[in-house]
């Protein structure tokens, strides 16, 4: 009997169901603490022609088409003569893969009856891909660790010896690392052996059909969605610090019918340092801001991606070419939403947010004994920490939680029983919303120190120092981020610095901002912020005309 | 006369308020409406009910055991007490910046949750303690009488008081505690060291601070509930099942609330756990399904599978992290957004959805006619023959086909362009995916395959949708037990007595401190075996140990059972041992070359229940219950298919009966499909079995 419309949809929920497995089992297997805590990782079914029918939804945008994209890329370099039942193939290949060499993406052919009919794949951070180490001071991709070419890690069941070795050879933590390649490859057999499952229950031996209502059904729905943006043609660009330069980001929307199209000629070039990205991550992260604003319900597969069409011109800070420094690319990927949305509200005024910060601030702390012949072990901390997001046409800005991207924070109580820090702040920053109708989230002040006998070195990569998240619609700009030390001595808000012991290190994280004319907030909103210590009472008065 | 072995359970829920009670006949229940301005009144009604329809006294009662919603309600609704919470300086906001993300990924119009005390009753004092209980900064007394004061005079009803490693070092809290008490003698306090001394500070100082805000309604209402039950003549004692399946006093009770926040689905949990042991049954799927929501539970050996934090309150249609995350013991539990009100609609793709909207018992589904227009899942099981109009809830509840029909053909089926039926099937099959679904991520996440489990359905939906599940599932055998519409209650009567304690004690296993566990193990067994015997008195108990660890490095711990035992240096190798036993488990491999972490410790004691009389499986009988033609949709065949009706009265043990067929009674109906046949058991259970081949 030939599936029907309601067997169709059921397979989709379950497939759904089965990529979340995928992911779920990925997160609890795999080391690298990104992974685990963060949830950086993408797990998706592709058909086999490559195209992407479901996909994870997981705590990182950035993966979203980047990975979608990748399986084309494995199907075309190995080759449809050369795919064998029991084969698992990788990279790391930052073009190819999801834009920097920490992220092995893993790709496993899905047979049945002995015939080819699709892929699983899997992508996720490991801890380390040996080279400097993760930070943006290489000057080449080549500095930053090993490059795994498409290629197998296992061909019929056989995993590569060869590849081991070398990976073991070139990376500081090689059981973590090479355990989390067998962590991907796990997690698409688990997907695999559900997929047969529900296969059999249906009685269907292939996906074709159900590859082609899933992707129709969604392209319709995506484009449907984006015919009901107002034609036109829609500029926006937005200044942010960079790492050695001052970047301007530059997009060009344009919305014809069901097609948009976003370009990003106008945009910087690249850096001698590595906050370049790679086109796929830029495609990745101004699809998710598009999608978000547009068609969030659709899920996500090739059929609701292909219709944002997204280029930036290749040499750009957007588009780097090889053999460019990508390390550390989230800086810059995160802020390319705030910009896509920045065009996106002359079209549709009142949907999207105000800029926020965007660019997580995350520290990775290397405490060393402050004298070196103590004995005292070295000890690494890494810390994810998030500013506030832009104020929404009808709600107030988030404070000190992530967007773009979908990450979570420590808990302070452990990450002190990880590292030999103190951590004296950790709370909401006043005063850095960005006034408005609606104000923007706030954002958050972090104040650490080295405990007794250690000094610590952490590796500044924080943006919105010098330019703001500005505000939208009258509203006003998010509070600037700082870098300093507690007494006051002002800290570069780039590169690899050493607070000794006795300091305190304090991170003054930016605030989104605000959206429409702070004098038309609501009274009893000012009133309350006021109360909360949210704003100050100088802000009430001069940015709200508050006085009571 | 009292008789110590006539015992009654009381479970408040949502829309009724069930009674059992236990007595030398067997078991006599009752079901009334929740009275929501006097709970107590309910409870009386239905204790006098029971009891009657027992022929007992009431005076003779020997114990209430009772459950109750109103501490997770109280949290919901936001009806708690004018609260201030004193934080360490630096930490004023950690309960609203949460976890620092968002958890719908795709919504920029996401609104977070509000903290349970807003900004501007969060007070903090200069002082921090380190992560191994070392005074970084000490606490000026000065300080603390001048907030202690302030406090005092700004009219607050409740304080919580959570510093930073106080789980550590709770000298400071004690400080605060007894600054505050100088100044206000009756404002009732509570302590992140004494109600979670846990490692992470979101989890337990929302937990304190939730534990402050109901402690004053609940003290009230437990004080007016037991003079009511004296006033009725009932002077025995009162005991409260809490989250984690045991019982306390009601003295405890009223000092930490937040360890009743689950205690009506735990009770549910030990329900099924009972029967889990009587029909020894190793690996169980507890399957519980009402109006609005379907909880799963893991319960292996006969103990419901427990956790340490939680999530309360979720603000976002069920979404794991859109509420309040607490760390109190609690019997874990998967609960999605389906069950008999959950309605369908169509997404923009035009796709059906079920749930987790839910038409509840108001306005209800379209079927029951009082002015519900969207339809169901009722009104799918109604049309698809597997409810009958004419006999629902024992005929007490008229169900209108034709409402249904509407309902089904003006929201789906014609805007789809399917035929009606297909809608129909198409509601249900949505419903019972999504269950399947919650049940196999829970299991994965345990590290066991569902298939080797058994399921035990209970609850007013969960019998209509268990068999079908079970093929989804690949479960070759599901019982449904007698008394399922009143299963908290019962199982409430099941539970024993019990308290866990816990310590956040930080410790490389390779610099592993066995004096500092002992003492630690020592204090943890004193306090719990002081609350277990304020109400089991003389009975044995037993305790539980686990050790909370991972690989250094990793953010999340695992649970470990460990034998109770003092410690020495010399168990550095079995503790690891046991480590990698459980990583093994869940995760199916080690990690070679890394150090291990033990980060917090739990201990159980409990009294020791007593044996339960097995249920031998009963054998066929050969004889056959009396049965009328009744039609129904069958999923698996995607047809209508003949089948028996049987009244779940006539399924004696041994009384089989081929699927497909649909077991009646007043409560629910069990549908058996074409793929299962029942047998009856001798405690009046129903046996689902997949037939050969």
């Amino acid at each position: 009997m030939a599936p029907t419309s309601i067997d169709y949809q059921i397979m989709w929920n379950r497939l759904i169901a089965v990529v979340e497995e995928q992911a779920t089992t990925l997160i609890r297997t795999a080391f690298s603490t990104s992974v685990r805590e963060a949830g950086d990782l993408s797990a998706g079914l592709f058909d086999r022609r490559g195209r992407m029918i479901a996909q994870a939804v997981t705590g990182t945008p950035g993966h979203v088409n980047a990975m979608a994209e990748s399986v084309t890329h494995f199907a075309r370099e190995i080759g449809a003569q050369n795919i064998f039942e029991g084969d698992v193939f990788i990279t790391n290949d930052p073009w190819l893969g999801t834009g920097h060499l920490h992220d092995f993406t893993v790709v496993t052919p899905v047979f049945r009856g002995g015939l080819h009919i699709g892929f699983f794949a899997c992508t996720a951070h490991v801890v380390d891909i040996g080279g400097r180490g993760f930070g943006p001071d290489g000057n080449e991709v080549y500095e930053e660790g090993l490059l795994v070419p498409i290629m197998k890690f296992a061909e019929r069941g056989t995993v590569s010896d060869v590849l081991l070795r070398i990976v073991r050879a070139n990376v500081r933590e090689p059981d973590q690392v090479v355990g989390d390649m067998y962590s991907l490859a796990a997690c698409n057999e688990i997907g695999d052996r559900r997929l047969q499952t529900m296969l059999d229950e249906f009685g269907i031996d292939d996906l074709d059909g159900l590859s082609d209502f899933i992707i129709e059904t969604s392209r319709k729905a995506t484009h449907a969605a984006i015919a009901s943006v107002p034609a036109g043609t829609y500029r926006n660009t937005m200044d942010v610090d960079g790492y050695d330069a001052p970047v301007t980001m530059a997009v060009t929307l344009t919305v014809e019918g069901d097609r948009l199209k976003a370009d990003f000629a106008g945009t910087s070039g690249m850096s001698r340092f590595g906050v370049n990205v790679p086109e796929v991550y830029t495609r990745a992260y101004a699809c998710y801001g598009l999608k978000c604003a547009i068609a969030p319900r659709v899920p996500n597969n090739t059929g609701s991606l292909e219709p944002f069409e997204i280029t930036a011109p290749e040499g750009s800070i957007l588009a780097a070419k090889r053999p460019a420094p990508v390390s550390v690319r989230h800086v810059l990927g995160h802020l390319v939403p705030d910009v896509v949305l920045g065009a996106l509200h002359q079209a549709m005024p009142d949907t999207v947010p105000a800029e926020g910060a965007s660019a997580l601030w995350n520290i990775q702390i290397s405490a060393r004994p402050s004298d070196p012949d103590s004995g005292l072990p070295n000890r690494e901390v890494l810390m994810f920490n998030s500013g506030g997001t832009g104020a929404r046409p009808c709600a107030d800005g988030l404070s000190a939680t992530a967007f773009p991207s979908g990450v979570s924070t420590m808990s302070m109580e452990a990450t002190e029983h990880v590292g030999p820090i103190t951590v004296w702040r950790k709370d909401l920053r006043e005063g850095s919303g960005g006034a408005g109708a609606l104000r923007g989230g706030l954002g958050q002040t972090i104040e650490i120190e080295p405990r007794a006998d250690y000094d610590f070195w952490f590796n500044a990569m924080f943006d919105r120092v010098k330019n703001a998240a500005r505000g939208r619609a009258g509203g006003g700009p998010g509070g600037a981020g700082r870098v300093e030390l507690a007494d006051g001595t002002p800290l570069n808000a780039k590169g690899r610095q050493l607070v000794r012991n006795g300091k305190r290190l304090r991170l003054s994280l930016p605030g989104g901002g605000g959206y429409g004319d702070p004098k038309r907030r609501d009274r009893a909103r000012v009133a309350a912020d006021l109360e909360a210590g949210m704003i100050t009472p100088e802000q009430a008065k001069v940015d709200y005309g508050y006085d009571d | 006369m009292v008789d110590r072995s006539l015992r009654v359970g009381v479970d408040i829920g949502g829309t009724f308020t069930d009674v059992a009670l236990e007595h030398a006949g067997g078991l006599a229940t009752a079901k009334v409406l929740t009275d929501y301005a006097e709970p107590e009144r309910a409870i009386l009604d239905g204790i006098a009910r029971a009891a009657a329809s027992a022929g007992v006294a009431v005076e003779d009662i020997g114990q209430v055991i009772h459950g109750t919603t109103l501490v997770t309600n109280a949290l919901i609704e936001r009806r708690g007490a004018k609260l201030a919470f004193i934080t360490t300086e630096g930490f004023r906001d950690v309960i609203e910046m949460r976890s620092e993300n968002r958890f719908e990924q795709y919504d920029l119009n996401l609104e977070l949750p509000k903290p349970l005390v807003p900004r501007k009753d969060r007070f903090t004092v200069a002082e921090r303690v380190g992560h191994d209980g070392e005074v970084l900064l000490a606490l000026d007394p000065e300080e603390a009488e001048a907030l202690a004061l302030r406090i005092a005079s700004a009219g607050y009803e409740a304080v919580a008081i959570g510093f930073l490693h106080a789980y550590a070092n709770d000298g400071h809290e004690q400080l605060m505690e007894a600054a505050l008490r100088r100044h206000a003698p009756d404002l009732s306090i509570s302590l992140s060291s004494v109600v979670s001394p846990q490692m992470r500070e979101l989890p337990r100082f929302n937990t304190v601070i939730a534990n402050a805000y109901v402690r004053p309604q609940v003290a009230v209402y437990l004080s007016r509930l037991v003079a009511r039950l004296r006033d009725a003549g009932i002077g025995a004692p009162v005991f409260m099942l809490h989250s984690g399946g045991g019982l306390i006093s009601v003295e405890t009770a009223a000092e930490q609330p937040v360890r009743l926040l689950e205690s009506g689905p735990a009770g549910g949990a030990i329900f099924a756990a009972d029967f889990a042991r009587m029909h020894g049954l190793e690996k169980v799927l507890s399957f519980d399904m009402g109006g609005t929501t379907a909880k799963i539970c893991l319960i292996e050996g006969g103990e419901p599978k427990t956790a340490n934090t939680f999530e309360v309150a979720r603000t976002y249609r069920f979404k794991k992290g859109s509420g309040m995350v607490v760390s109190t013991p609690v019997v874990e539990m998967v609960e999605i957004g389906a069950g008999g009100g959950s309605i369908a609609s169509i997404d923009a793709m035009g796709r059906i959805q079920v749930g987790p909207r839910s038409a509840a018992s108001e306005p209800g589904p379209a079927c029951y006619q009082r002015g519900g227009e969207e339809p169901t899942v009722t009104d799918a099981n109604l049309l698809l023959g597997r409810l009958d109009p004419d006999n629902f809830a024992g005929g007490a509840i008229p169900l209108s086909t034709a409402s249904a029909t509407a309902a089904v053909d003006s929201r789906l089926a014609t805007p789809l362009d399917l035929p009606g039926g297909d809608a129909a099937f198409g509601i249900t099959e949505m419903v019972d995916e999504n269950m399947a679904n919650a049940a196999r991520v829970h299991t994965v996440e345990n590290g066991r395959d569902i298939e080797h489990f058994t399921m035990i359905a209970f609850g007013g939906g969960a019998p209509l949708h268990a068999c079908r599940l079970c093929e989804k599932l690949g479960i070759d055998a599901l019982l449904v037990p007698p008394g399922a519409g009143v299963g908290s209650a019962i199982g409430f009567l099941k539970a024993p007595f019990s308290y866990e304690a816990t310590k956040g004690l930080f410790q490389r296993l390779d610099a592993f401190d066995a004096d500092a566990v002992n003492a630690a193990l020592e204090a943890l067994e004193g306090e719990a075996t002081t609350f277990v015997k304020a109400g089991a008195r003389d009975a044995a108990t037993a305790t539980r140990l686990t050790a909370f660890m991972r690989y250094s490095g990793q953010g999340w711990e695992i649970p470990v059972p460990l034998e109770h035992r003092r410690f020495t240096a010399a168990d550095i190798a079995p503790i690891t041992d046991a480590f990698e036993a459980a990583y093994r488990t869940l995760f199916g491999r080690t990690i070679d070359g890394l150090s291990i972490e033990i980060t917090n410790w739990s201990l159980v004691v409990g009294s020791v229940l007593p044996p339960v009389a097995e249920v031998g499986r009963s054998p066929e009988a050969g004889t056959e219950a009396p049965w009328r033609k009744r039609s129904f949709y069958d999923a698996a065949q995607r047809k209508d298919v003949e089948a028996r009706e049987v009244e779940r009265s006539a399924m004696a043990p041994g009384v089989v009966v081929e699927g497909p067929a649909v077991i009646v009674e007043d409560e629910t109906s069990t549908i058996v499909t074409a793929a299962f046949r029942a047998i009856g058991q001798s405690d009046g259970s129903l046996l689902l079995t997949r037939k050969e081949g």
